[in-house]
């Protein structure tokens, strides 16, 4: 009995193990930026290139920073989630344009609409480098001290804003 | 990126070359680099990290728009004359531990660095365990002094009986 009891349990613990590790999802690399201040950057306005804008600017204000492009299709699927966050006026959501045409970016808010406060242009992707992007779209919440306090790679999902992004906006405009 | 897109445009990529033939990667050189020790030194270096949108290739190997920006980037530090192990430490700033095709000696690593040790330790336990064992039941004599005796009584008994 005992002799096929140990290959038994050998073999369901390696099925266990295996099967955890299936359910993880090798493109969620855990953000080595959470808890980090969030890079600064000082970037021309998409729309009024005149304009910079830089994160110091929102200290003292909890602000959603979300990594956008028109080439990026999961973007089209992410934009009426972001629409809906930004009519509940939670907090300010800034865009950052990753890689894309000024033309292109302009073209694809107006036909989509714009649910962004503001958005800026990192044309050459060098800001998405400090910042660790590397899955278009990405998003950031960034606390009053200036601190990155969550990421999400790739799209936000409804569901993902209910349970988690506004309790945790909510829970920092508090402290 | 999208990986669906990825795959589209490659697939795109792949039926263009395949419809051209041969002739179609003649022109696809890359320009010899201006300067090939520092080219050297990026391409070593970008060997020993991960391309984050294809997770399984290297920095060097991939063609992901990143991993040409990352490379670049290797690039211009170096010009600037950082060192290997700064770039390394920017990466790592930047993209967490999982850049690194060496993981660091750390404590959640522990068990990934010392997991093959373990198990061959465990593997040849338990075969020491086995073959002393089986030492210990062949030295045993197959049958005691009494038993032999025995037997040998029977033996004899059964020629004698057919004998008869």
């Amino acid at each position: 009995m005992n002799r096929y009891l140990l290959p038994l349990g050998v073999f369901a613990g390696l099925v266990l193990l295996l099967g955890v590790g299936l359910s993880l999802n090798p493109r969620e690399v855990p953000s080595p930026l959470i808890g980090k201040p969030a890079p600064s950057f000082e970037l021309p306005q998409l729309h009024d290139p005149q304009q910079n804008f830089a994160p110091a600017q929102m200290k003292g204000q909890v602000w959603v920073l979300n990594v956008w492009a028109s080439w990026c299709a999961a973007c089209r699927d992410e934009h009426p989630v972001l629409a809906d966050f930004a009519r509940t006026g939670a907090t300010p959501l800034y865009g950052l344009n990753y890689k894309d045409r000024r033309d292109d970016a302009i073209a694809w808010l107006k036909r989509y609409g714009d649910p962004y406060a503001a958005s800026v242009v990192d044309a050459d992707g060098r800001i998405g480098i400090d910042y660790g992007v590397y899955g278009v779209p990405e998003t950031y919440v960034i606390d009053k001290q200036g601190v990155i306090r969550y990421k999400r790679i790739g799209p936000v999902t409804p569901a993902l804003l209910k349970e988690k992004i506004v309790p945790l906006i909510a829970e920092l405009n508090r402290g | 990126m999208n990986a669906g897109k990825v795959t589209r445009h490659s697939l795109l990529v792949l039926t263009i070359m395949l419809s051209l033939g041969p002739a179609a990667w003649a022109g696809e050189a890359q320009p010899v680099a201006a300067d090939p020790a520092l080219e050297e030194r990026v391409t070593a270096l970008a060997t020993e990290l991960r391309c984050l949108v294809c997770q399984n290739q290297t920095l060097a190997d991939s063609n992901a728009p990143l991993a040409v920006d990352l490379r670049n980037q290797i690039r211009e530090r170096m010009r600037e004359g950082a060192s290997e192990r700064d770039i390394i430490a920017y990466m790592v700033e930047r993209y967490g531990d999982f850049v690194l095709y060496r993981p660091p000696w750390k404590a959640t690593t522990l068990l990934l660095w010392l997991g093959p040790i373990l198990l061959m330790l465990g593997g040849l336990a338990a075969l020491y365990y086995r073959l002393a064992r089986r030492r210990r039941e062949e030295a045993k004599p197959a049958l005691s002094g009494a038993e032999r005796a025995r037997a040998a009584a029977l033996l004899r008994d059964d020629t004698g009986a057919d004998k008869r």
